[in-house]
C-alpha cells in the first residue's frame, strides 16, 4: 500500500486494526468471536504441539538431530528457569511455562510477517478484515493471564486451604485491626497480576504491530525497508523478551502462591 | 478491541494446550534430556577411567619392557657363557684326540720299527751266514755255529 491520501491511509490503518469477528447476537458486543485471533492462535498452538510432539515421540538419548537439539534447548531453558524459581512439587508448572513461552513466541512472531500477507490471504478467502497477531488482541492476552490467575488462586487455596487463604487475604500485612485495608490491598495485589501480565504483552505487541502498519501506510514503498527492517530486527528481541517475561512472571506468581507471606 | 467471547475460547484453547504439553511433550523430552545427561556423565567418567587406565598401562608396559631387557641381557650372558664353554670343551676334546692319535702313531711307529729291525736282523743273519759260508767254503748248519751268528747279529743290532 502506498500513501495516496490521508483518507486512504486512515482507512488502511483502521482496517488493519479491526478484528475479523462473528456476531453471535446483534447488539451485544460481548457475544462475538474474533475469528482471526482464534484461527491464528489455534493454528500456531497446533503447530507448537505438532512439532514438539513429533520430537518428543521419537526423542532418543543418542545423538540428537538438529530439531531435537533446538527443542531440547528450549525445554532445558524453561526447565532451568522453573527449577530456579519454583520449589513446589506441582507437575503442571514446567509444561505450563513451556506452553506459555513457545505459544506466545509463535503468536508474537506473526508480527514479523509482512503486515499485509496474512490479512490479504484470509480476506481473499472471504473475511472482511483480519489481524494476524493474536497477542495484539486483548482477548488473547487476557485469556492467558486469567488462566494463570485461576491457577494462582487454585494453588493459593490448595496449599493454604480455603480458610488459610482467606485469613492471609484479611490479615496480612497489617494484622487484624486493619482488616479492610488488608483485604483491599490483597485483592488489588492479586488482580494486578493478570492485569499487568496481559496488558504488558498486549501493549508491546499492539504497539509493534501499529508501527509496522504505520510504516506500511504512511511511507512511500521504496523507503519502507529502511524502517521496517530495523524495526523487525529489534522486534525479534521484543517478541522473545515478551514471551520470556510472561512465562517468567507466571512462574514467579505461581511460586508465590505456594508460599505464605 | 473490546473483550468478547473470544476470551473464553482462548482460555479453553490454552488449557487444552497446557494439558497436551503436560501429558505428551514434557515427560518425553525431559526423559530424553535426563538420559542424555546421564550418558554424557557416564561418558566423561569412562573417559577419565580410560585415561587413568592408559597411564597404568603405560607404567605396566614400561615395567614389562624393563623386565624383558633384563631377561634378554641374562639370556645373552648365558648364551655367551655357554658358547665359551662349548668352545673350551671342543678345544679340550681336540687336544685329547690329538694326544690319542699321537700315542697311536707312536705305537705304530714302534711296531713298524720292531718289525723292520727284526727283518733287518734276519737279513743280516742271512748275509752273514752266506758270507761266512763263502769264507769258510763250506756249509754251516751246525748248532754250534748258530751261537756265533747270534752273537754277531747281536753286535750288529746292538745299536
Amino acid at each position: 500500500m502506498t500513501s495516496s491520501g490521508p483518507v486512504d491511509s486512515f482507512y488502511y490503518i483502521q482496517h488493519h486494526l479491526m478484528n475479523w469477528h462473528a456476531k453471535l447476537a446483534s447488539g451485544n458486543s460481548f457475544l462475538r468471536l474474533n475469528l482471526d485471533t482464534l484461527l491464528v492462535s489455534i493454528t500456531l498452538g497446533l503447530l507448537f504441539i505438532g512439532i514438539f510432539r513429533l520430537v518428543a515421540a521419537k526423542a532418543s538419548s543418542g545423538v540428537p538431530g538438529k530439531l531435537q537439539c533446538a527443542i531440547e534447548m528450549v525445554v532445558g531453558f524453561v526447565d532451568t528457569q522453573v527449577k530456579d524459581t519454583y520449589h513446589g512439587t506441582s507437575k503442571i508448572i514446567a509444561p505450563l511455562a513451556l506452553t506459555i513461552f513457545v505459544w506466545i513466541f509463535f503468536m508474537n512472531a506473526m508480527d514479523l510477517l509482512p503486515v499485509d500477507l496474512v490479512p490479504r490471504i484470509v480476506e481473499g478467502a472471504g473475511a472482511e478484515s483480519m489481524r494476524a497477531v493474536p497477542t495484539a488482541d486483548l482477548n488473547m492476552t487476557f485469556a492467558l493471564s486469567l488462566s494463570v490467575f485461576v491457577l494462582i488462586i487454585f494453588y493459593n487455596i490448595r496449599i493454604k486451604g480455603p480458610i488459610g487463604f482467606f485469613k492471609e487475604m484479611c490479615l496480612s500485612p497489617f494484622g487484624i485491626w486493619a482488616l479492610p485495608v488488608n483485604l483491599i490491598l490483597n485483592v488489588v495485589h492479586e488482580l494486578a497480576k493478570p492485569l499487568s501480565l496481559s496488558l504488558r504483552l498486549f501493549g508491546n505487541m499492539y504497539a509493534g504491530e501499529l508501527i509496522f502498519i504505520l510504516i506500511a501506510a504512511l511511507l512511500p514503498w521504496w523507503s519502507q525497508p529502511f524502517l521496517a527492517l530495523p524495526w523487525a530486527i529489534f522486534h525479534i528481541l521484543i517478541i522473545t523478551l515478551q514471551a520470556f517475561i510472561f512465562m517468567m512472571l507466571s512462574i514467579v506468581y505461581l511460586s508465590m502462591a505456594h508460599e505464605s507471606h | 478491541m473490546n473483550l468478547n467471547l473470544t476470551l473464553l475460547g482462548q482460555m479453553l484453547t490454552f488449557v487444552l494446550l497446557v494439558a497436551f504439553t503436560m501429558k505428551y511433550i514434557w515427560p518425553h523430552l525431559m526423559k530424553a534430556i535426563d538420559e542424555r545427561q546421564q550418558k554424557i556423565a557416564d561418558g566423561l567418567a569412562a573417559a577419565d577411567r580410560g585415561k587413568h587406565e592408559l597411564e597404568l598401562a603405560h607404567h605396566k608396559a614400561a615395567e614389562i619392557l624393563r623386565d624383558a631387557k633384563l631377561h634378554a641381557a641374562n639370556y645373552i650372558e648365558q648364551a655367551n657363557k655357554r658358547a665359551a664353554s662349548i668352545v673350551e670343551e671342543a678345544k679340550e676334546h681336540a687336544r685329547g684326540e690329538t694326544e690319542r692319535m699321537l700315542v697311536l702313531a707312536r705305537n705304530e711307529i714302534m711296531i713298524e720299527r720292531t718289525a723292520a729291525r727284526e727283518a733287518l736282523r734276519q737279513e743280516i743273519a742271512g748275509i752273514a751266514l752266506q758270507s761266512a759260508q763263502k769264507v769258510l767254503g763250506r756249509h754251516i748248519d751246525s748248532a754250534a755255529d748258530d751261537k756265533l751268528i747270534e752273537q754277531f747279529i747281536a753286535e750288529v743290532a746292538g745299536d
